[in-house]
C-alpha cells in the first residue's frame, strides 16, 4: 500500500516530465497495432531514428535559443549552405575529410556567434535578424550549388556518417554483436550513474525513494534500453548517426542540467534582468547559445548532405520549423527559461515517428501535416494547462 | 459652506488585508488649487485611482459626490466623461506620434468612422495655445522635453472639457524653469475657472501655489490646511505629514563598533542617456565596517539609481567620479565586477528584477554564487540542496522545501529568499533597496533581526528606504537623497522625522 502510494506521489509530480514519454509510448503503440507490428521492426525504428538525425540535433540547440527568449529560423538553410560548402570541400577543393568536418563546424560557430552579436549587442529582435539571415543563406546555397546544381559527394567515409553503421564484428542469432555490447555498455553506465547519485544524497542524509521504487525503476529504464537495443541489432545495428545523435544529447543534457553555463542560460531565460544583476553576463551567454545553434547547425548540414550524399539546392528547406516544433512538443516553454534538450530530442521523436507511421499505414500527405500540426497544438495546450495547475 | 466641485466622503479602500485607505474626508471647493501631500503610502494615489475609476465602484466604501450628484465610476472613461482628468508622473503619450494625434488620442475628432485630421490639427492648435506651448502640433512627441510633454498632457485633459485637473507630482521630473512655467500655467486655468488638486513632495510649490492643502497619512486624512488663513507654512505641514509615534519594532544592537571606511564614493555624477538627465549629482557618502547606513528620501529621489550606479552600473549611466572600496580606487565593468568586490545589491522589486520566479528555492539561492557549489564548472546538486538549507532555516523561509517554486511564496519568504542569494555570495557590503516593502509586521521583523546579525558578523549595510520609521529605528548614521543629490547627512542621534522630511522635501 505504501508502495503505490509513494508511486503513485511520485507521477503526480513528475507526470509534466513523463507526459512526453507517455505520449511517445502511445503513439509507438498505437501505430504498432495498426500495422500489424510493421511500425517497430527492426528495419523501421532503424531508418525512423537516422530520418530523425538532423532535426533532433537542430532541436537541441533550439531549445536553448528559445529557453533564453530567442529564436533562430536561419537554422535550416545555414545547415543546407555548410553541407554545400562541406561538399565543395570534398569535391573540388579536395580537402581530406577529417579537415572538412572541423572546418565546418567552426564555421558554424562563427556563423551562429554573428548572429548573438546581432541579438545581443546591436539588439536586433532575433526573429528577424535570424529572418534576414535565412534569406542570406538561402541565396548563399544557391550561388555555391548555381554552378554545378547538385554536387555529389564520393567521398566513403564522409557518405558514412548519414548512412552507415558501426561494425558488427560478429552475429549472434542475426543480431549485431557489437550494438548490443553497447546496449549493455550503456545499461550498466545507467546503473552506476543512479547508483552513485542515491549514494551521494545518502552521505548528504537527504531523503532519497524507497530501495522498492529504485529498483523497480532501474529494472523498467533498463529494459527499455535492452529492448530498443534488441530491436536496433536487429537490423544494421546503431548507425553514425544515431551515435552521434545520442552524443550530442549526453553532453548538452550535461551541460544543461550540470554545470554552472547552464544555469546561467536557464537564469537569463527566466529573468534577465535578474541575471543581469546576479552577475551573469547575459550578452555572453546569449552569444554562447547562438554559437552553439550555429555548430549544431554545422553538424545537421553534414548529417544531411552526407544521408543524401550529396549537397542539393534546396537542402535544409523547412528544418527550421521542424525543429522548433520538436522543441515546443517537447516542453519548451515561449516565455522562457523552461525547457529540456532530453524533451526536445523525445519531441523530434514524436513527429518522426507520426510520419513514419502515416507512411506505413499509407495516409495522404495532406491529412499528415494537418494530423503533425494537431498534435503540435495539442502538445502546447496540455503543457499550458499542467503549468496552471502547479501554480 | 462653500460650493463644493468635488466631496469624497468616507473613503475606504482595502488590499487584501491591508487597509490603504480608511474613512478619508476630502473636499474641494469649485475654482481653487487644491494639493494634497503625504508621505509615500500615505494613500494619495490610491484616493485618486479611486477617483478617476481605476477602481471601480464597489471595491471601496464611501461615496464620490462630483457636481452636486454621487457618482459611480466603473471605468476611466466614465470619470473623463464626467470632466475628470488625471495626468501621472509617468507620462501616458504615445512618443511615436505627434503632438496632435496625443491631444485627441481616444477622442477622435472625426466625421462618422473617418478621422477628419485637418479639423485636428486646427483644434491641436487651439488647446495648444490655451496652454501655452508653442510647439508645431505636427512634431512627435518623443521629440520634446518632459516640460513639453507635461503641457501636451495638460492640452489633451483640456480637450476633454476637464472640469477637474488632478496632476500627480507634476513637477518631480522638471527643472526650475519648467516648474515655474507649469505653476504660471495652473494659476491661469484657475483663472479660467478649471479646479486642480495637484499631489507634490515639494513644500515650496505647495506654499507657493495651494489655496487649500490636505495631509493624508497612513490611510487616513490628517486636516486640511486653508492658505488664505496663512495655514499652510512647511513647519505645519510637516509635522502633520510624519506626526506618528515609531512603533518599537526595530531589535536594538547592543555594543556597535565601527571598523575602516567599507566603500567610499566622492563628487560620483550618473547620467542616464536614455532619460536624457541626471540621476545622480556629486553624492559624496561612504560607509564603515559594522555600520548601518540608511539613504532616505522621497520615491524618485534617485536613490535606486545611486545604488545601481555603485553596483557594477547595470543601465549604463555615464559615471563620473571616484569609488574605493577599503581604500582602493575602483571601476566595476559589470555587476559580477562589484559583487567580486565584496558588494551585493538587494533590490527594491524583487519580483522584476530580483528572483527567478519560475525557478525553485536552491536555485534561486545559489544564483549569483554557482561556482560556490560546484568544482570545474560543474554543479554539486546535494551541496546546493544543503546550502538552500541552511539558508531556508536561518532566515526563517517557512516553504515545504526547498524545490518550492519561488512565483508561489508570500512577499515575505520571497524577500528572504532574496536576502539569502546575496548572504551565500558572502558580502563585505550588502545594499538593501526597501528591505521591507509589502511585507507584514512579522517577517519585517526577521529582516531586522537578521540585519542586525550579520552587522555583527562584520558586514556593512547601506539600507534604502522610504519608510521614516524604519530608517531611524535601524540605521547608524542617515543621508537625505532629494533630486538626485544628498541633501543631508545626520547621524542618527540628530536625526528625526521632521529634519529627515525637511531635507526630502527641499
Amino acid at each position: 500500500m505504501n508502495f503505490i502510494h509513494e508511486a503513485k506521489s511520485l507521477v503526480k509530480v513528475n507526470i509534466r516530465d513523463y507526459g512526453m514519454y507517455i505520449a511517445l509510448f502511445v503513439i509507438m503503440a498505437t501505430f504498432s497495432i495498426l500495422t500489424d507490428g510493421l511500425f517497430m521492426s527492426s528495419r523501421n525504428i532503424s531508418n525512423l531514428l537516422d530520418a530523425t538525425g538532423y532535426t533532433a540535433v537542430l532541436a537541441v540547440g533550439m531549445t536553448l535559443v528559445i529557453v533564453i527568449r530567442h529564436i533562430d529560423l536561419s537554422v535550416g538553410f545555414a545547415a543546407g549552405f555548410m553541407g554545400a560548402i562541406a561538399a565543395l570541400l570534398l569535391t573540388q577543393a579536395g580537402v581530406p575529410v577529417y579537415l572538412t568536418i572541423p572546418i565546418i563546424l567552426l564555421l558554424g560557430i562563427v556563423i551562429g556567434m554573428f548572429n548573438g552579436v546581432l541579438v545581443a549587442s546591436v539588439g536586433i529582435p532575433s526573429f528577424v535578424s535570424s529572418l534576414a539571415a535565412m534569406l542570406i543563406f538561402r541565396g548563399a546555397l544557391l550561388q555555391v550549388t548555381e554552378k554545378t546544381g547538385t554536387i555529389i559527394i564520393k567521398d566513403e567515409p564522409f557518405n558514412a556518417i548519414g548512412n552507415g553503421y558501426i561494425p558488427s564484428i560478429a552475429k549472434v542469432n542475426g543480431l549485431n554483436l557489437l550494438s548490443l555490447l553497447l546496449g549493455v555498455l550503456i545499461i550498466i553506465l545507467y546503473i552506476y550513474f543512479e547508483f552513485s547519485k542515491r549514494r551521494s544524497k545518502l552521505k548528504y542524509q537527504f531523503e532519497v525513494v524507497s530501495k522498492r521504487i529504485f529498483a523497480l525503476k532501474i529494472v523498467f529504464v533498463s529494459a527499455i534500453i535492452a529492448y530498443i537495443t534488441w530491436i536496433i541489432s536487429g537490423y544494421n545495428g546503431f548507425s553514425w548517426t544515431v551515435i552521434i545523435m545520442l552524443a550530442v544529447v549526453v553532453i548538452y543534457h550535461f551541460l544543461t542540467t550540470k554545470t554552472v553555463l547552464g544555469r546561467h542560460i536557464y537564469a537569463v531565460g527566466s529573468n534577465p534582468e535578474a541575471a543581469h544583476l546576479s552577475g551573469i553576463n547575459v550578452k555572453k551567454i546569449t552569444y554562447i547559445v547562438f554559437g552553439s545553434m550555429g555548430l549544431l547547425s554545422a553538424l545537421s548540414g553534414i548529417l544531411f548532405t552526407s544521408r543524401l550524399q550529396s549537397a542539393t539546392t534546396t537542402a535544409g528547406t523547412l528544418f527550421e520549423l521542424d525543429a522548433i516544433a520538436a522543441a515546443y512538443v517537447g516542453g519548451v516553454s515561449a516565455a522562457g527559461g523552461v525547457g529540456k534538450v532530453t524533451g526536445s530530442i523525445i519531441g523530434a521523436i514524436v513527429m518522426a515517428s507520426l510520419s513514419s507511421g502515416m507512411n506505413l499505414m499509407g495516409v495522404g500527405i495532406s491529412y499528415q501535416y494537418m494530423i503533425r500540426g494537431g498534435v503540435l497544438a495539442a502538445a502546447v495546450i496540455f503543457d499550458v494547462l499542467t503549468r496552471k495547475k502547479r501554480a | 459652506m462653500g460650493d463644493y466641485i468635488l466631496e469624497m466622503k468616507n473613503i475606504s479602500k482595502e488590499f487584501t488585508g491591508v487597509k490603504a485607505l480608511a474613512d478619508v474626508n476630502f473636499q474641494v471647493a469649485r475654482g481653487e488649487i487644491h494639493c494634497l501631500i503625504g508621505e509615500n503610502g500615505a494613500g494619495k494615489s490610491t484616493l485618486m485611482k479611486v477617483l478617476s475609476g481605476v477602481y471601480p465602484h464597489g471595491t471601496y466604501k464611501g461615496d464620490i459626490v462630483f457636481e452636486g450628484s454621487v457618482q459611480s465610476f466603473a471605468k476611466i472613461s466614465d470619470s473623463v466623461k464626467a470632466g475628470i482628468a488625471i495626468i501621472y508622473q509617468e507620462l501616458a503619450l504615445f512618443p511615436d506620434l505627434t503632438v496632435y494625434e496625443n491631444i485627441f488620442a481616444g477622442n477622435e475628432v472625426r466625421r462618422g468612422a473617418i478621422v477628419d485630421w485637418n479639423r485636428t490639427i486646427v483644434h491641436a492648435k487651439e488647446m495648444l495655445r490655451k496652454v501655452g506651448l508653442d510647439v508645431n502640433p505636427e512634431m512627435r512627441v518623443k521629440d520634446l522635453g518632459v516640460g513639453k510633454q507635461q503641457l501636451v498632457e495638460i492640452a489633451k485633459a483640456l480637450s476633454k472639457n476637464v472640469k477637474l485637473l488632478i496632476l500627480d507630482e507634476p513637477t518631480a521630473a522638471l527643472n526650475e524653469n519648467d516648474s515655474e512655467n507649469l505653476l504660471d500655467l495652473l494659476r491661469e486655468l484657475k483663472k479660467q475657472g478649471i479646479t486642480c488638486i495637484m499631489i507634490s513632495h515639494k513644500l515650496k510649490e505647495v506654499i507657493s501655489i495651494a489655496d487649500k492643502a490636505t495631509v493624508l497619512r497612513d490611510g487616513r486624512t490628517i486636516c486640511t490646511l486653508d492658505g488664505s488663513k496663512g495655514e499652510i507654512s512647511e513647519n505645519v505641514i510637516i509635522k502633520n505629514m510624519v506626526g506618528r509615534e515609531i512603533e518599537d519594532i526595530y531589535p536594538k544592537r547592543p555594543n556597535k563598533k565601527f571598523g575602516d571606511k567599507v566603500l567610499e564614493i566622492r563628487n560620483w555624477s550618473a547620467y542616464d542617456a536614455q532619460l536624457g538627465r541626471q540621476v545622480a549629482k556629486e553624492v559624496n557618502l561612504h560607509v564603515k565596517k559594522g555600520e548601518i547606513v540608511g539613504i532616505a528620501g522621497l520615491m524618485g529621489s534617485g536613490r535606486t539609481e545611486l545604488a545601481l550606479s555603485i553596483f557594477g552600473n547595470p543601465k549604463s549611466y555615464r559615471l563620473q567620479g571616484e569609488l574605493l572600496v577599503e581604500g582602493t580606487p575602483r571601476t566595476f565593468k559589470h555587476t559580477s565586477d562589484a559583487i567580486q568586490a565584496g558588494i551585493a545589491y538587494v533590490t527594491e522589486d524583487r519580483k522584476g528584477d530580483g528572483l527567478f520566479l519560475i525557478q525553485d528555492i536552491k536555485s534561486n539561492v545559489s544564483a549569483a554564487n554557482l561556482r560556490g557549489i560546484a568544482s570545474n564548472g560543474v554543479i554539486n546538486d546535494n551541496e546546493e540542496v544543503k546550502v538552500a538549507k541552511r539558508y531556508k532555516e536561518s532566515m526563517f523561509i517557512k516553504a515545504p522545501s526547498v524545490e518550492q517554486i519561488v512565483g508561489n511564496l508570500s512577499g515575505g519568504n520571497q524577500q528572504k529568499v532574496s536576502l539569502g542569494k546575496w548572504l551565500f555570495v558572502g558580502p563585505k557590503l550588502l545594499i538593501l533597496d526597501e528591505p521591507t516593502r509589502g511585507i507584514d509586521v512579522g517577517a519585517k521583523f526577521e529582516i531586522y533581526t537578521i540585519m542586525n546579525k550579520l552587522i555583527e558578523e562584520g558586514m556593512s549595510i547601506i539600507m534604502i528606504s522610504s519608510e521614516l520609521g524604519e530608517v531611524l529605528g535601524m540605521s547608524d548614521r542617515v543621508y537625505v537623497m532629494a533630486e538626485g543629490r544628498i541633501k543631508g547627512e545626520l547621524p542618527i542621534e540628530e536625526a528625526d522625522q521632521e529634519k529627515i522630511m525637511q531635507l526630502a522635501t527641499q
